[in-house]
């Protein structure tokens, strides 16, 4: 190893542990998230025999402290010589597998699975698995929580005593006194199920599944719910009926909302793991009450999985149970009274369009894609534009067209930035789907006028707005849209207009290339060459940060006749950052 | 805390939070739309949405109240069967969420449980044992019920008006019907306890959580009731507080019902027998003093340090454990709440006993010598004002020559450099103090004081050094070496943006001066998107 020749004298352990034991929390932390520096200093043998008995005796520390160590040791096999070794991490690992805070010991648990995997199986039934036991059998919460999540890693590894062992213990801390232990253990039931074999599965897990699922606290209930994809994925459908069934009709009817919330945020998976006929018969009229739940939370976690529900029912009947049973509660979902399910329901509503075809979308989801257009909430209009592409493929979106402008134009002017921000972002996709005429004709003002929005990060947007729609319409159409409109506004009074001039100068070079320098030599050129006059120090350094980009498509007569001149008159400018800005653009350009 | 160390869960990572799963996606969405809503704008829909319907049914509707004859006016052999009936009415439920259905019959039984309620608190012997399935039944079909997720997602109960309760004009009669029940001179606990069981205690519990504070100040005396006369409840009421507690503190930093739970249990704590049990020096260790580290200290602070001082007087040995707890979870970015803790340190130097106070005294002094040179005023002055304390100050005279090295180097520090004048003229006041006590050593502090600085400096140059030789190594060995030049790559990248970015700033506004025709002088406009907000605010403000 390195560490073998690591000079003693230069690194005293002494020193090295003072450095961990410093009293400035911070100075300790930054030695701990260097530990393996440390361990390399030292060598192997004394990392083993000095270094961790040290750490596992010194474990009370600030949480912040304990954590990053957690974390180091997890990568720590090869600093304490390798698989043979690794054994050695476990006392520390205990120890902070057993604190309070719950990020530390989360991560104590994802280092110890992680080294769990470099064991051989014998040492893991030496070293690891009584490790496992202790913890699953100490006194205080934190520790039996813990070893929750460390039976999976090692059941399939140990012999099958070992293996019956462990299945008493997680037995036993599913029905732990400890809201918090049962909490662990039904949130790993899933996990554990997939690593016993299928007669334990149905012998041991269904019943633990079963008690979970009725447990008195609705937050291990819930935890159920998860559980119940994995089971159900595990288990051939004939037993599907009877040993998952009941459980998942009750959680889908619990008394307490975030259990159905659960169900309905999970619906998808669960969908897939029980299959068709069951989705048929149970899951329909299951979904379509989570659809129409009294607590809002709920509908909207119903919402946002109609699409995925739709598209994964079986197909033979798929139209007919959409048209009759979901397309209804659809419908009324428009128009509820929570804006969060509505905006859930408008992200993924465009997706039905492609399953149901055509002349369903036209005469059903056509009128509902219209109502959430003219939505109250900027955030369903927003969900709605945002997914157009759906609607484009099925039925063209001159379909929308009428009703589209107007929901654009009032975003685009919306008083909150973020709103504007956010159409601008859907600009280009809008542009593509709907034509360069019909853009020319009614988007285009919109898109000039972002660029002159009293809000930098509008302006900016737009900018990039502008690339985009170069790189979509050409550059023929940039040189009679785009350009006289940009270079007009070299001469306004404001200098952040000014300013924006360059920035889209910029962009247009680098879409139009070297192809059209035409335009870049006539048209742009000329206009950045006077604006490095401009009395603002703030436009002329974005001269000649714009000139460093438009060089390279310059012949070398521009660079040396035009451009020269105005970068030296610039390198020489009062102002200190138009100076360093000139003498940049001059040396990328290899003008000197 | 935001600030903490707490990776902020995925709402599928932690299904316990699940009352935040709109929050996440509306926060994804909103954050869309403006990060940044206006607190007044807020405020206004918060109104708007303050009467929630809690309560979950089925949608089965509720039959029509027809009203019963007076209880009063019927004759002795009849009442106890008119007051069952009056029971069994009083638990149809109803919609209050829409203010116009069911009038005639939710007046039916709120005019009901008025007279139920002065019937057990005024008449003697109405309470027959076959009362009491019927009593605890209306009580329970009444108010156990799964709270609703919260009207808003963020609710900052410092800041938010509550969610009120809708059902509120039947559920506050229950509430007092309850309360007069327990009270009542004939009420039997060897009855009662077949019906208030650990599962009732256990549902009772959970209400707690409800956003109403009305609904909280009932729950706290009822519970404080049934403590009192269940026994056999006792043990597994303080053990639900702790779970309750544990699940605040490490799994959904989330319960409205703190402060009155640790009301009560303030009241418990003052019960509790000598020598004190493991267990209640468990619960002060493992569940009081982690509470500490909530985000909403504020709330319950009061009386969470009311507890914590009601074990110290009980058991003075829990002091050490205590103080290094409290320094263990010591505030680092929230001055607030180093206030609060400032606070609670005094109430407990208050009854310290003096041989408590020596075996703390250097690690606490080493934090109070931290909190004296706190930029943020506030935090020093609290901390300053510890020597207004007679006892504190007659403490520190008897530790001087351990005290006054501790604290000397910051006091003489600020006394030189705080921004605050206020500060300053404490200083002086403290250091002047201290130097009363021991003349001798503060002049000899005062004389080294160049001469120890200059120590420290040295030490600071030699761990560097220590650290760039075992860099050196790590960056010769293989194996570590890429991991740790991805590293050094970023934080040159970071550098890089740094310097970009503040000569921008400093060109801005530089040239703003000069610049004549800049109407829309946007101080902020080179920024980062992330600072953008501001910029549009002040720019409306306009």
């Amino acid at each position: 190893m390195a560490g073998a020749d690591g000079d003693d004298s230069l690194y005293p352990i002494a020193v090295l542990i003072d450095e961990l034991r410093n009293e400035d929390v911070q100075l300790r932390l930054n030695s701990i998230k260097k530990l393996s520096t440390i361990a390399l200093a030292l060598g192997v043998e004394r990392t083993r025999t000095e270094l961790l008995p040290f750490l596992t005796d010194t474990i009370y520390d600030e949480d912040e402290v304990l954590l990053a160590l957690a974390e180091q040791l997890g990568n720590f096999t090869m600093l304490v010589g390798g698989p043979e070794y690794v054994h050695c991490l476990l006392p520390p690992l205990e120890s902070l597998a057993t604190v309070e805070e719950t990020v530390v010991r989360d991560k104590a648990v994802e280092s110890l699975r992680k080294i769990s995997q470099e064991h051989s199986p014998v040492d893991l039934e030496v070293h690891f698995e009584p490790l496992v036991k202790r913890l699953a059998s100490g006194d205080w919460f934190t520790s039996r929580t813990s070893a929750c999540g460390l039976f999976s890693v090692c059941y399939p590894r140990v012999s099958s005593t070992v293996k019956a062992e462990i299945r008493q213990h997680f037995r036993t801390l599913c029905s732990d006194d400890t809201p918090m232990v049962r909490r662990a253990a039904a949130s790993k039931l899933g996990e554990f199920a997939k690593v016993l074999e299928l007669d334990y599965v149905k012998s041991d897990i269904i019943s633990l599944f079963t008690a979970l699922a009725s447990d008195e606290q609705d937050s291990v209930r819930l935890l159920a719910v998860e559980a119940c994809v994995s089971i159900a994925t595990l288990l051939p459908q004939e037993d599907l009926e009877t040993l998952v069934m009941p459980t998942l009709r009750q959680a889908a009817e619990d008394k307490s909302w975030r259990v159905r919330y659960m169900v309905a945020d999970k619906f998808s998976e669960l969908q897939k793991a029980v299959g068709p006929e069951i989705t048929k018969n149970d899951l329909v009229p299951a979904f379509q009450n989570l659809l129409k739940d009294c607590e809002a939370e709920v509908r909207a976690a119903a919402a946002n999985k109609v699409k995925e529900f739709c598209e994964n029912l079986p197909e033979d009947n798929r139209e007919q149970i959409i048209m009759t049973h979901i397309l209804p509660c659809v419908k009324e979902l428009v128009s509820d009274t929570n804006q969060h399910v509505k905006s859930a329901l408008a992200s993924v509503i465009m997706g039905l369009s492609t399953i149901l075809g055509k002349d369903n979308t036209i005469e059903h989801l056509l009128p509902l894609f219209l109502a959430q257009l003219k939505d109250e909430c900027p955030e369903v209009r927003l969900n709605i534009i945002s997914n157009l592409d759906c609607v484009n493929e099925v039925i063209g979106i001159r379909q929308l067209s009428q009703s589209l402008l107007p929901a654009i134009v009032e975003l685009a002017e919306d008083a909150k930035w973020r709103v504007r921000l956010a159409i601008i972002e859907y600009m280009p996709l809008l542009a593509g789907q709907l034509g360069v005429e019909f853009f020319d004709e009614k988007l285009n003002t919109l898109c000039m006028a972002w660029l002159i929005d009293h809000v930098y990060a509008i302006r900016e947007a737009a900018t990039c707005n502008l690339m985009k729609l170069v790189e979509k319409f050409g550059a023929e159409w940039a040189q009679n849209t785009i350009v006289p409109k940009v270079l007009g506004m070299a001469n306004d009074p404001n200098y952040l207009h000014r300013m924006t001039t360059l920035f889209c100068i910029n962009v247009i070079v680098h879409c139009c290339g070297y192809p059209y320098r035409e335009i870049t030599t006539k048209q742009m050129l000329p206009v950045v060459l006077k604006m490095s006059n401009d009395q603002v120090a703030n436009v002329r350094f974005n001269v000649a940060k714009s000139l460093q980009k438009i060089g390279p498509v310059l012949d070398s007569n521009a660079l040396q006749t035009e451009v020269k001149p105005v970068l030296e008159k610039l390198a020489s400018d009062t102002d200190m950052d138009v100076k360093y800005f000139a003498q940049e653009a001059i040396s990328v350009l290899a003008l000197a | 805390g935001d600030g903490e160390a707490r990776e902020a869960p995925l709402p599928t990572e932690q299904p316990i939070s699940v009352g935040l799963c709109i929050k996440m996606s509306a926060i994804s969405a909103s954050e869309k739309v403006d990060g940044f809503t206006r607190k007044s704008m807020r405020k206004a829909q918060k109104q708007r949405k303050s009467q929630g319907s809690s309560q979950y049914r089925t949608h089965s509707t509720p039959v029509e109240l027809s009203p019963l004859p007076q209880l009063k006016d019927a004759p002795s052999t009849e009442q106890q069967e008119l007051f069952t009936q009056k029971l069994q009415q009083c638990c149809m439920l109803f919609d209050f969420f829409d203010s116009v259905t069911d009038l005639k019959s939710k007046e039916i039984k709120r005019a009901t449980l008025n007279e139920l309620v002065d019937y057990v608190s005024t008449n003697r012997g109405v309470l027959v044992e076959s009362a009491y399935p019927e009593i605890t039944n209306m009580i329970t079909t009444n108010i156990f019920r799964t709270l609703p997720p919260s009207e808003n997602p963020d609710f900052d109960p410092e800041e938010d008006e509550p969610t009120l309760e809708a059902s509120w004009p039947h559920m506050q009669l229950v509430y007092e019907f309850l309360l007069r029940f327990l009270e009542n001179p004939d009420f039997q606990p060897s009855i009662a306890k077949r019906y208030i069981d650990q599962k009732f205690v256990q549902q009772l519990l959970e209400l707690f959580d409800s956003e109403d504070p009305r609904e909280r100040d009932f729950l706290k005396t009822i519970l404080h009731r049934i403590y009192g006369k269940f026994l056999g409840l006792r043990a597994f009421i303080r053990k639900q507080i702790n779970n309750i507690f544990l699940r605040f503190i490490y799994e959904t930093e989330h319960f409205n019902g703190v402060a009155e739970l640790l009301e009560i249990l303030g009241s418990i704590i003052n019960g509790f027998a000598l020598p004190l049990k493991a267990e209640h020096k468990q619960f002060l260790m493992k569940v009081l003093i982690p509470l500490h580290t909530a985000k909403g200290l504020a709330l319950f602070h009061a009386q969470l340090a009311y507890c914590v001082v009601q074990f110290l007087e009980k058991d003075p040995t829990l002091t050490e454990p205590v103080i290094r707890g409290l320094l263990k979870f010591w505030p680092k970015t929230c001055s607030q709440k180093e206030v609060m803790f400032l606070g609670e340190i005094e109430e407990i130097l208050d009854v310290i006993e003096p041989t408590q106070f020596k075996k703390i005294q250097e690690p606490l002094f080493k934090q109070i010598s931290k909190c004296v040179a706190n930029p943020h005023f506030q935090v020093a002055e609290r901390a300053l004002y510890f020597w207004n304390n007679e006892y504190i100050l007659s403490l520190i005279e008897e530790n001087i020559d351990k005290i006054l090295p501790i604290m000397f180097c910051s006091l003489y520090r600020i006394s030189k450099e705080h921004w605050n004048p206020t500060i300053v003229a404490l200083v002086y006041n403290v250091l002047k103090t201290l130097m009363e006590m021991n003349c001798t050593l503060f002049d000899e502090l005062t004389s080294s004081y160049k001469a120890d600085r200059q120590r420290e400096k040295k030490k600071e140059q030699e761990r560097d050094e220590l650290w760039k030789k075992l860099d050196e190594l790590r960056l010769s060995n293989p194996a570590l070496v890429q991991n740790n030049s991805h590293g050094l790559l970023r934080v040159q990248n970071n550098n890089n943006n740094n310097n970009n970015n503040s000569s921008n700033n400093i060109n801005n506004s530089d040239t703003q001066d000069r610049d004549v025709d800049s109407a829309v002088a946007i101080t902020t406009d080179e920024k980062e998107p992330d600072s953008m907000a501001a910029g549009e605010s002040t720019l409306s403000a306009k």
